[in-house]
């Protein structure tokens, strides 16, 4: 493995973790906006608990993998700014308006009608983001962001590539994994059974969503996105990941019938996860198809040992820390004892 | 509006926004560190009152800072693909490392915020320290990839690629040790000023009032020593443009012409055409003095390069005198406070002090901004000085005025909206009675 497989693979671990705890995050954020029912209250609040502590802290993941990509493979960095302009654009109006709503809604009085504005604006904001993020994974694995091979034109190079059925049915399918996470992750915050029932069902739903809209894309990447596609099906790795994967989803949604909350926790992280690697496995050895191999776009060796020394030595820092802050706040279900005064 | 214009309008606009949150972030954990830790020792309610004050402030302004750097750190590749094409190898470094730093910081201020009365009060006091220094850290890595940005150091260009790359020198950049010393210093001096002015402001109605007195004092202890060194960062600053940016330097002091005893411009308006500052007070020797310690060193003016590659001249001008002007000012107040303080006197019921404090609330931020215009404007037209122009790192992308107005709507809309929460949640004077209108009481020592 060179030097910059192994940092691409980094990046890859961040964008994955930011998956399961960003994106749950974000997925917290959908069942703020679907909160429904005689608990709808107590739903709210139990997501607003649950992403408090940790949402700053998950969300850098994402800024890390950027840096990250800037750093070791800037060609990679340039082009996807430049041809995913609009969608990432967009995505960032997102990250910001639920970032601040979410804040404005804790940090304000509590009760009035304008913090329910702000809760508002936070779960429509969760649901459109990851939507679009999606939508940018989806035109990275088509293959429709090369050098070559576009007509000229505005619609052309910085529309066409994002916007299409493939593309939009991985945003669809990011929305629910996520809100899945979030809602398989929720039945561990809370010692309320009617509470932890609720998302139980929820996260049933869910997961039973995600096999369609899995479907739907495997299907449209037929026709949009073929590199992947082919070997998503022909690759050596491609029936043991499938199966494990497969395994992983039965795993879930069983341990989630059963009540059995830990491993359905896991399981549903190791499927999400899965599915992404099947994602990064199926474009090897490109970070942009068809023609930007993660050797095409590397940074100069020096820079890359460097890079990996940093990250040996953030893990060094981080990981207990990261250890430490889910510790205190994950270690068992809240009563709601958080404060904020 | 062109789209450089437009691409540029968009990333001054997210910096100026940026800037303002990331430095709270960097002196506000310290205050609110100090706070507890001074209720820890006296058992002073007050003093617990004010950390949990100043953590909610600092909770609202990182959430914010988190966001808009966010935005920042992918504006970099859709507004400047190229820049990042052949600056990423050599100077991503620091941005990756204060991508760690800022991890760091992230981690435990949800610690600190969230962990009131779930871990130990030690446990809790060191989550505190921990923010403040990775907060300052990433500040530091930040700066010092824009310093290189100045004095770009650690490759070789060869037909338009970074060779010989060395992130180690890139990061030794000769504009980074003189940059980040006078970026740090200024977010300890506007933040400490910032809330040292609103207390004093109250101070002025109700000097006895016990819990804005103790805010005032921790507020001056953080603002106040910066404001006096920065004077001397300033001069450090200045001298190293001076060998490496002449042209910055030049249209800062407004210098059209080349000269030995160059004078010290004061005010006034640069005129292009003409070549001369109009309605400016000029002090004989003055720039050779402070821009090389010479009276009569030779200044390069604005002459010595084409006009084409001259920056916006009065903008980077006033912006200089801006940011110099308000500097001083805070330097003063903060000498004139220590001098009250050596002789023992009581602040609060200083009214001229009071005012002046109170008047200096917005200065130090608007230094701030004033200081980025001077050294961003004044590298123009170059993003990498001497190597790449800003024009050449544009993304073809077109149509850009569109997200330049939707982030900069954005971005009001939430300024509206964070300082009316701060003023709501945190200004207002907390209702405890007795701590209105009396000295500080004696706590129990725990």
């Amino acid at each position: 493995m060179t030097l910059a497989t192994l940092l691409a693979g980094t990046i890859f671990i961040a964008l994955n973790v930011y998956a399961l705890l960003g994106g749950a995050d974000f997925g917290g954020g959908v069942w703020e906006l679907f909160a429904s029912g005689p608990r709808r209250e107590r739903q709210r609040e139990l997501v607003a608990e649950a992403i408090g502590p940790v949402w700053e802290a998950n969300h850098v993941w994402l800024i890390l993998a950027v840096v990250l990509l800037l750093t070791c493979f800037p060609p990679a960095f340039a082009r996807l700014g430049t041809l995913l302009h609009i969608p990432l654009s967009l995505v960032l109006i997102g990250v910001v308006l639920r970032g601040s709503a979410f804040t404005f809604w804790r940090y304000g009085s509590p009760g009035d009608e304008e913090q329910r504005h702000w809760g508002t604006t936070f779960a429509i904001a969760s649901l459109i983001t990851p939507l679009l993020l999606g939508t940018t994974v989806g035109a990275i694995a088509s293959g429709a962001l090369g050098d070559a091979g576009r007509a000229p034109g505005f619609y052309e190079n910085y529309v066409a590539p994002w916007l299409t059925p493939f593309t939009l049915s991985v945003g669809l399918f990011a929305v629910v994994a996520f809100a899945f996470l979030a809602a398989v992750y929720l039945t561990l915050e809370t010692q309320e059974r009617d509470l932890r029932e609720d998302f139980r069902r929820r996260a049933l739903a869910s997961g039973a969503a995600l096999f369609l809209v899995a479907g739907l894309a495997l299907l449209l990447s037929g026709a949009y996105a073929p590199v992947v596609r082919t070997a998503l099906i022909f690759a050596a790795w491609a029936v043991p990941l499938h199966l494990l994967t497969g395994a992983a989803a039965i795993a879930a949604l069983w341990a989630l019938w059963s009540r059995r909350w830990r491993v359905a926790r896991i399981a549903a992280a190791t499927q999400v996860s899965l599915i992404l690697w099947g994602w990064a496995l199926s474009q090897y050895p490109y970070v942009v198809p068809p023609d930007l191999s993660i050797g095409a776009a590397a940074a100069p060796a020096v820079t890359l040992r460097l890079v990996l020394a940093a990250v040996v030595l953030g893990a060094v820092i981080l990981l207990p820390s990261l250890y430490y802050l889910f510790r205190v706040f994950k270690r068992s279900p809240q009563s709601s004892a958080i404060s904020h005064q | 509006m062109p789209d450089l214009l437009a691409a540029r309008s968009q990333m001054g606009v997210s910096l100026a926004f940026h800037i303002v949150f990331a430095v709270i972030g960097i002196a506000m954990p310290v205050m609110m560190v100090i706070a507890e830790r001074r209720w820890q020792v006296t058992g002073h309610a007050i003093y617990l009152d004010l950390a949990k004050r100043w953590a909610k402030g600092t909770a609202i302004l990182f959430a914010v800072g988190a966001v808009s750097g966010t935005v920042l750190s992918f504006e970099l590749g859709l507004l400047w693909p190229e820049f990042m094409r052949l600056a990423g190898p050599v100077i991503g470094m620091p941005f990756s490392l204060e991508g760690f730093a800022f991890f760091t910081e992230a981690i435990f201020l949800g610690v600190y915020l969230y962990g009131w009365g779930r871990i130990s009060s030690r446990a809790h006091l060191w989550a505190g320290v921990a923010v403040a220094v990775s907060g300052a850290a990433s500040g530091i890595f930040v700066v010092i990839a824009n310093a290189w940005m100045n004095a770009p150091a650690g490759f070789a260009l060869v037909n338009g690629q970074a060779v010989d790359v060395d992130p180690l020198a890139a990061m030794g950049n000769a504009a980074a040790l003189p940059q980040t010393i006078h970026m740090t210093l200024a977010a300890y001096a506007a933040t400490g000023f910032a809330v040292a002015g609103i207390h004093a402001f109250f101070l002025l109605r109700d000097p006895a009032n016990a819990f804005h007195r103790r805010a005032l004092e921790i507020a001056l202890i953080v603002g106040a020593p910066a404001a006096v060194l920065q004077p001397v960062s300033g001069d450090f600053a200045a001298r190293h443009v001076a060998v490496h940016q002449p042209l910055k330097l030049a249209a800062a002091e407004a210098l059209f012409h080349t000269q030995s005893g160059a004078p010290l411009t004061l005010g006034g308006w640069p005129d292009l055409t003409a070549r001369q500052t109009h309605f400016a007070l000029e002090l004989p020797y003055g720039l050779s003095l402070l821009a090389f310690h010479d009276p009569d060193a030779e200044v390069r003016g604005l002459d010595s390069a084409p006009q084409d590659e001259w920056p916006n001249v009065p903008a980077v001008h006033l912006s200089f005198q801006l940011m110099v002007a308000l500097g001083t000012y805070l330097a003063v107040v903060a000498l004139w406070v220590a001098w009250l303080a050596w002789r023992g006197k009581d602040l609060a019921h200083h009214r001229w002090l009071m005012r002046a404090i109170a008047l200096a609330t917005p200065f130090g931020f608007v230094a701030i901004e004033a200081g980025w215009m001077v050294t961003e404007l004044g590298r123009q037209p170059w993003v990498i000085y001497r190597v790449l122009k800003t024009s050449d790192a544009v993304t073809p992308m077109p149509g850009l005025v569109v997200p330049f107005i939707a982030f900069t709507l954005l971005y009001c809309f939430l300024g509206v909206i964070v300082a009316w929460l701060l003023y709501r949640q945190i200004v207002r004077s907390p209702s405890v009675a007795e701590w209105r209108g009396f000295y500080m009481p004696e706590g129990e020592v725990r």
